[in-house]
C-alpha cells in the first residue's frame, strides 16, 4: 500500500498509466546507409506531424482554439527548416544514426532557448524538447500516449499532472495518483473540480507502480492498493458502489432548500475555475457560484486574454446562471500560480510577494481589462466583483477607484454596466480578519479564503511537505479569527461567505453555521453532501455548540469534539 | 529586397506571432530573412525567429530574395505593422 495526501475523495479502480516517459535509447554508432537513415527520420517525423495535428483537433474540439495553440507552434517547430536541415545534413555528412542526429540538432535548440534572458522563451526550451522527444519516440516504435483516447479505466500515475493535461483527460481516466503536491495544488483542486478521486504527494509512485497494474485510489484516505487480491478487490468494489449508492441517495435533496430544521436559510455555492465546470454547478444543484477563480483563463497560453475574449467568457457564466449569484474574482496571480508572460521577477517568499491585488494594482494594463470586461457583463445577469489577497483599507480604496475609472471609460465610450454591481473582498490575510469591521465599511461582501487564512496565520507553508501537519483548520486561532469576521460583517449588515476548504468539511459545518455564516462556497461534488448536513442541522443548537468548540485549547480536541 | 520595421505588438516575436510570420513567409517561394541586431535568421524557421528574443519596438529588417520577393515583402510587412493578426 501506498501513502498519500487525501486530495479529492471516492474510490477509484483501474489500471495504471504510469506517466514517466520512457526515455529513447540514442544510437552512437555510424550510419552505413546515409539514405536509408533520412527515410527512417522522415518517416517518423510524419508519424510525430500527423499525432500533433491529431492532438490539436482533439484539443481544439474540446477545449477552444486557445488551447490549441501550442499545438500549432508545435507543428511549426517539427517541421523547421533550420531544424530538419540540420539533422539530414548531420546524417548525410557525418554519418551520424538518425536518433543520434535527431537528439543532437534538438539539443542545439534547446540551449539556445535556455540561454534566452525572456522567461517566456525559456521555457520554450521545452516545447523543443517536446517535439524532439515525439520524433525519437517515433523512431523506435515507442507509443506515445494520448491522454484523450484510452480504450479501458484508467488511473493515471505521474510526477505531476500539468493543467493542460488535467482539462484533456478522456473520461476513461478513474483516478489520479502524484508524487508532488498537497491537498491544495492545482492538481488536487482540478481533480475535485471534476469529481474525480485523487492522491497526491505519493513519494516514488511513478517508479513504483507500473502501468499495467491494478489499482485502487481511495481518495477519502490517501490510500493506494496495488495489484489487490481479489478477496480485497470485491471489498474495493463493493466500498465503491456504497459511495455512489451515498451520492444517489444525495440526488434526492436536488430541488431542495439550504435549510435548516429551525428555518436558517444558507447559500451553497459552487467554487468554479472555467466555464467547463458549470455543467456540475448545475447538476449538483448550486445556489451561486461563490467564486469563479478567473486567472484559469490566463494560463497555457502566450498573453494576458483581450477585454473582448474576457468579457465573452464571463457574459455567457452569469448568462447561465440566470437570478442565481456570480461572484468573480479578479486575478489571482503569484504565489504558486505563475504565468511566465507576466515576467513577475523570481521572489524568494512568493506566497508574501506581489501576488493577486497587488499585482494587479501595479500593472493597470493587465488589471483595466478585466475589470471592463466584469462591468460589461455585469448587464447580463447578478455579477459580484470580489478583489483577493486584501491586507487593508488602501488596497480596497485603491482598486475601488480603477474600477471607477473603467466605469467612467465605459460610460463615455457609452457601454452598459450595472451601476448596483456588487463589490467585495477576499479576507484571506490576518491584518485584514483583524480589521475586518473597518473594511466592511468600504464593501457589499467578504469572502473567507481558509487555505491562504491558516497558512498565514499559523505561519505554515501549504507547499511544505515537512510541515503539513501542522496546517489545521480546527486550529483554535483559525476558528475565533473566522468568528470575528462574520461577526464584524453581520454588524455590518454585508453578506459573509467562505469559499475555501473549510466550507465543504462537513465535520465544520455545524460550527460555521453557529458562527453565523451564510454563505458557503465549494466545489460542486461537495454541495449536496453539506445541503444534508444543513438539512440536519439546528441554527439555535449549533450557535451553543460552536460557543463550546471556542472554548477548547487545541485543534485536536476540536477536531475530535466535531467528530 | 528588404524592408525595415518595428515589432508593435506587446508580446513581442512569441510563438503565436512567429509561427503566423512563418505560414505567410511560406506561402511564397523566395527565400525569407529577418535581421535584428546584426543576427540574421531564417524567415522561414519559427525557432529562428523566436531565438531572436525580439520585443514590442525592436527594429528588424525583413529581406527577401527571389521570383516573388516584391510580393512577399508586401504581405509579411503588412502582417507585421498589423500586430500579426492575420
Amino acid at each position: 500500500m501506498l501513502v498519500g495526501k487525501n486530495a479529492s475523495g471516492g474510490i477509484a479502480l483501474g489500471r495504471a498509466l504510469v506517466l514517466s516517459p520512457q526515455e529513447p535509447t540514442i544510437e552512437e554508432g555510424r550510419a552505413l546507409d546515409v539514405d536509408r537513415e533520412v527515410r527512417r527520420y522522415r518517416t517518423a517525423l510524419e508519424k510525430s506531424k500527423a499525432e500533433i495535428s491529431r492532438l490539436h483537433g482533439s484539443v481544439l474540439e474540446k477545449l477552444g482554439a486557445d488551447k490549441a495553440q501550442i499545438f500549432e507552434a508545435h507543428l511549426l517547430m517539427i517541421e523547421d527548416p533550420e531544424l530538419t536541415d540540420a539533422i539530414e545534413n548531420s546524417i548525410r555528412g557525418e554519418h551520424l544514426l538518425a536518433t543520434k542526429a535527431v537528439k543532437t540538432a534538438g539539443d542545439q535548440f534547446v540551449s539556445l532557448f535556455q540561454a534566452m534572458d525572456d522567461e517566456y522563451l525559456r521555457e520554450r526550451a521545452l516545447d523543443v524538447q517536446d517535439v524532439t522527444q515525439r520524433v525519437l519516440r517515433n523512431l523506435q516504435g515507442i507509443e506515445s500516449v494520448d491522454l484523450t483516447a484510452l480504450t479501458e479505466e484508467t488511473v493515471l500515475v505521474a510526477h505531476d499532472i500539468t493543467p493542460s493535461q488535467m482539462a484533456t483527460l478522456s473520461p476513461k481516466v478513474t483516478g489520479i495518483v502524484t508524487e508532488i503536491g498537497g491537498k491544495t495544488s492545482h492538481t488536487a483542486i482540478m481533480a475535485r473540480t471534476l469529481d474525480l478521486p485523487a492522491v497526491v504527494g505519493v513519494k516514488n509512485a511513478a517508479g513504483t507502480i507500473r502501468t499495467g497494474d491494478v489499482v485502487v485510489v481511495d481518495g477519502d484516505h490517501g490510500k493506494i492498493f496495488l495489484n489487490p487480491s481479489d478477496a480485497d478487490l470485491r471489498a474495493h468494489e463493493k466500498q465503491r458502489e456504497d459511495l455512489a449508492l451515498q451520492k444517489k441517495s444525495l440526488r434526492a435533496l436536488v430541488g431542495l432548500p439550504s435549510v435548516t430544521r429551525d428555518h436558517r436559510t444558507v447559500h451553497l455555492e459552487a467554487n468554479i475555475a472555467s466555464p467547463l465546470d458549470l455543467q456540475s454547478v448545475l447538476h449538483n444543484d448550486a445556489d451561486g457560484i461563490g467564486l469563479f477563480r478567473t486567472e484559469f483563463i490566463y494560463m497555457d497560453r502566450t498573453a494576458a486574454p483581450s477585454e473582448e475574449e474576457q468579457f465573452q467568457i464571463y457574459r455567457s457564466v452569469v448568462e447561465k446562471l440566470g437570478s442565481k449569484p456570480t461572484v468573480i474574482r479578479t486575478l489571482d496571480v503569484g504565489g504558486d500560480k505563475h504565468l511566465p508572460y507576466l515576467n513577475i521577477p523570481h521572489e524568494e517568499n512568493p506566497f508574501l510577494g506581489l501576488r493577486a491585488i497587488r499585482y494587479c494594482l501595479k500593472h493597470p494594463e493587465v488589471f483595466k481589462p478585466q475589470l471592463r470586461a466584469l462591468l460589461r457583463a455585469s448587464v447580463f445577469g447578478d455579477l459580484w466583483v470580489m478583489f483577493p489577497m486584501i491586507s487593508g483599507v488602501d488596497e480596497v480604496l485603491a482598486a475601488k477607484a480603477v474600477l471607477e475609472e473603467c466605469r467612467r471609460e465605459l460610460t463615455a465610450e457609452g457601454k452598459p454596466f450595472r451601476a448596483d454591481l456588487r463589490i467585495g473582498i477576499m479576507i484571506e490575510i490576518p491584518s485584514a480578519a483583524l480589521l475586518a469591521d473597518v473594511l466592511a465599511a468600504h464593501v457589499d461582501f467578504f469572502s473567507i479564503g481558509t487555505t491562504d487564512l491558516i497558512q498565514y496565520v499559523c505561519a505554515v507553508d501549504r507547499m511544505n511537505e515537512a510541515i503539513h501537519d501542522l496546517y489545521d483548520p480546527f486550529h483554535p486561532a483559525v476558528l475565533r479569527l473566522i468568528r470575528n469576521v462574520i461577526a464584524a460583517g453581520e454588524r455590518a449588515g454585508i453578506t459573509v461567505a467562505m469559499c475555501g476548504e473549510m466550507a465543504s468539511n462537513s465535520k465544520l459545518t455545524g460550527v460555521l453555521l453557529g458562527f453565523g455564516l451564510t454563505h458557503f462556497s465549494m466545489a460542486p461534488a461537495s454541495i449536496l453532501k453539506i445541503r444534508k448536513k444543513i438539512r440536519e442541522a439546528s441554527f439555535s443548537e449549533a450557535k451553543v455548540a460552536a460557543e463550546r468548540v471556542l472554548a477548547l485549547g487545541t485543534g485536536r480536541e476540536i477536531e475530535k469534539s466535531l467528530s | 529586397m528588404e524592408k525595415t520595421l518595428k515589432i508593435l505588438n506587446e508580446e513581442g516575436m512569441h510563438a503565436r506571432p512567429a509561427g503566423a510570420f512563418v505560414k505567410v513567409a511560406n506561402e511564397f517561394k523566395s527565400a525569407v530573412e529577418i535581421r535584428a541586431n546584426g543576427v540574421t535568421k531564417n524567415g522561414k524557421s519559427i525557432m529562428g525567429i523566436m531565438s531572436l528574443g525580439l520585443v514590442k519596438d525592436s527594429e528588424i529588417t525583413l529581406v527577401a530574395r527571389g521570383e516573388d520577393e516584391a510580393q512577399a515583402l508586401e504581405k509579411l510587412a503588412a502582417l507585421v505593422n498589423n500586430k500579426f493578426q492575420v
